[in-house]
Order: structure tokens, then sequence, then C-alpha cells
């Protein structure tokens, strides 16, 4: 369900507008608070909730992960470098706290300077590898895993 | 000049209209109004009663009791951040334009109050008066800055600085008209038009307390001292606490902290926020 500004917390800083990758977070002309102008166009992408300094805005979360009426709010420490969450279920039997890294290291220093670096050779070119993919999340390591190297049959029909 | 009591002055030159009485009735009455003001303007937004709410509920998730000496630390960086040093301002520029305002405002309300009930027949008044003076010079200097570069309609909207939004500016306008004819009266002498249009902004200023912002010297400090309660007791309004991503506690609840950001992870700095929203 689509993103909500609290109007008494939020000071109409302008970083939910600048980050929404749908455009739609827009700054209230008349009272300079910020609101989804449209929300059927809201992918619920949390882009905006992770920005707002002030935990301003809110998005009730889809029953896929949470049951429904549960609060789901958000706190991005950018100088620690992680995401916290936490999760109260609508009738308080669960209260849970979830934390993730998002960067390794210091934010910027990982941006590569491309001027100086070789140029992608052809089978760097032709691999479904990005460039410049963090480690820990390449599958190549010790050859590409398919389904045979992994000992696994594909199966007819959908399965979970 | 600088060393004069105005209105010791005032009553001088004119002193059957201008009694220290009629200017001290005149203080009570705008005190009255701004209290007031702020209990009407509470009752009628029902924001104690939406408080209290919020309290009761914030009581339902509270993972600890929050002791007498939370309460007194919760006020006493209240009063040292919020209020002493705005410290909520993440804008540098409106932090100190803030300062230089508020803390105008304080001295010359304070030095108005002092030299009409204390000094109102000592027309010589040297450090009151300066003071009096100094503070509404800051008003002007912090306001006018406000005003004319700060505020968003100028700085983002790119709107003229003589566009009004009457409601929303009635506060800031009313204020820096009563700075500035206070220091225009002052500077011309006698009662003339500056003595008229600085009594007309003053009282603007106390009376339209339910509408403009001028209650925000109540609720943002009831309002950062509420908060600092519910991060002190654990509930902290739905939102996560925070973390020391060193501790041996962390690295067992999530290992993904150890084994991707290391036993110690460094300070990551700023972020998004090394670029100030700017694309609205």
């Amino acid at each position: 369900m689509p993103t909500y500004v609290h109007m008494t917390r939020c000071d109409g800083c302008g970083e939910c507008v600048d980050i929404c990758p749908s455009d739609i977070m827009h700054i209230d002309k008349t009272i300079r608070r910020a609101y989804n102008i449209e929300p059927s166009m809201c992918w619920e992408c949390y882009s905006c909730v992770k920005a707002c300094p002030h935990h301003a805005i809110d998005v009730r979360g889809y029953a896929d992960f949470t049951p429904l009426g549960s609060s789901v709010r958000v706190h991005r420490d950018e100088e620690k470098g992680v995401i916290a969450w936490r999760i109260i279920f609508r009738n308080g039997t669960k209260d849970w706290e979830l934390l993730a890294p998002i960067t390794t290291k210091p934010w910027g220093v990982g941006i590569p300077d491309l001027n100086t670096v070789a140029a992608p050779s052809d089978e760097m070119r032709n691999s479904h590898l990005l460039y410049n993919e963090p480690k820990y999340i390449r599958m190549d390591e010790g050859g590409l895993h398919d389904l045979k190297t992994n000992k696994l049959v594909m199966r007819e029909g959908v399965y979970y | 000049m600088f060393t004069t009591n105005p209105f010791a002055q005032l009553n001088a030159e004119s002193p059957d209209i201008f009694t220290p009485g009629l200017m001290q009735i005149y203080i009570i009455l705008m005190v009255l109004f701004v209290i007031g003001g702020t209990l009407f303007d509470v009752w009628h937004k029902k924001s104690a009663k939406y408080f209290a709410k919020q309290a009761e509920d914030a009581k339902k998730h509270a993972k600890r009791e929050v002791s007498g000496s939370d309460k007194s630390s919760a006020l006493v960086s209240t009063v040292t951040s919020e209020i002493l040093t705005s410290s909520e301002f993440s804008n540098q520029k409106r932090r100190l334009s803030h300062l230089m305002t508020m803390y105008g405002f304080i001295m010359f309300v304070a030095t108005t109050a002092i030299m009409i009930f204390a000094y109102p027949q000592t027309i010589e008044t040297p450090v009151l008066a300066l003071l009096w003076h100094l503070g509404a010079l800051s008003l002007c200097v912090g306001g006018y800055w406000f005003w004319f570069a700060i505020r968003v309609d100028v700085a983002a909207e790119g709107k003229p600085w003589y566009v009004i939004a009457p409601r929303a500016d009635m506060f800031i306008l009313s204020l820096l008209a009563m700075a500035t004819f206070a220091l225009l009266w002052s500077l011309s002498g006698g009662y003339g038009l500056f003595f008229v249009l600085f009594i007309a902004a003053t009282t603007f200023l106390f009376t339209t307390v339910i509408w403009s912002k001028f209650a925000h010297m109540f609720f943002k400090p009831a309002a950062a001292y509420d908060k600092k309660l519910k991060a002190a007791d654990g509930s902290n309004e739905g939102l996560p606490g925070e973390f020391d991503l060193s501790s041996a506690e962390i690295h067992e609840k999530f290992p993904d902290i150890p084994t991707y950001m290391g036993e110690n992870p460094p300070n990551m700095g700023p972020g998004i926020r090394r670029e100030a929203a700017k694309h609205y």
C-alpha cells in the first residue's frame, strides 16, 4: 500500500522528493510538507521511507511478509552503514528487530575511476557478471554454477 | 541613544497618557494572549488528546521502565540541544538564523518587561537599553536573512521575496515588523508613525498566537522531550533502536554484520546526506 506522510513529523526538507524513483513525492505549496501526489503510482520501493531523516513517511506493509495492520518501520543509518527494521504485530505478540549491512566500506570510496581502469577484455564483455560485482555475490568461484554442477534436476511444473 | 530606556522616555514625554501602569497592563495583556492562544490552540486542534493517546499506545510497546534519571537526562538534553542550540536544524544557515532570531527575541522581550516593570521612569538604563537594541538588531539580522534568502519559497521555489503566504508568514512578518519599528521608533524618538506601527505589530504578533506559528516555542520542546522519553523506554515510536555494531551480542544476533563489515566497522560517512536535497 502506498506511502503516506505524518504531517507532524515532516519538516519539508525534500529528501523524499529527490529520491522518489516515481517522482510522486512532492512538497505541498501551501503547508510546505511532503505528500504522495499519486498513491496509485507508488510501488512501495521504500526509498523515501529510508531517506526521510525524520521518519515521517510510513508504508503499510502487504500481507506477504507481515500480517496486515502491523507496524513496519525502518531506520537507515548512513554513518554505521546498516539498515534496521522493526516489525510490531497489531496484537503485540511479536516485536521483531532486524539489522543488515548496506555497505562494507565508506560511502564513495568504491566508485571506480573508469578513466584509469583498463578496458574490459572480450571475455569480460561476454560474461554475464556485472562490472566490479562484489566478490561475495559472485557465482563463478571455481567455475560457473549451474544445475549440473549443483547436482540438481529441472522438474516440470511450478514448484517452490 | 542606545542607552536610553525608550519606555521611560515615552513616559517623560507624555506622562498623562503613557503611564507606567498602562504599559504594565499592556504587557500583562500580551502575556495573557499568548497563554490563552496557546491553550485554545491545544484544545482546538485536540493535540493534547492526540499526544495522550500516543503515549498510551507507546506504553504497550515499552521494553523498559523509564527511571527518574532517564527523565531528567532527557530534559537536560532537550534544554541543551533543542532549546538552547536549535540542534534539530540540519541546515546550518537556518540554525544560525534561528538562533539569532530566538535570542534576539528573548533579549528584546525580557529587557522590555524589565524596563517597564522595574525602571518605568528611569531614562538612563545603559545595560538594559543596550540589550534591548541589540536584541531587536539580532532579531532583524536573523529574521531578514531568513526572509530574503533562506526560507524555502525563495531558496527552493525561486519565488521573489515579496510574495507572501498570509497565514504561514504572519508570525515571521509581525516579528520582523515589531523589531524593525522598535529600532526605527527608538532612533527617531517621540511617538509618531513608527511608534504606532511598533505597537500595531506587537499587538498583532501576540494576539494571533491561535493562527500563527508563535506557539512552536512551547510545543517543539515538548515534542522533543516526548520523543526522547519514547526512545528511553524502548517503544521509540515503532522504530528500531540503536545498535552497537562492535558488541559481541549484536555479532551473535546478526552474524551478517561481522561477516561483511568486520568486527569493528568504521564510520561510513554521511552517505546520501553528502549532497543536500535540491532537486525539487
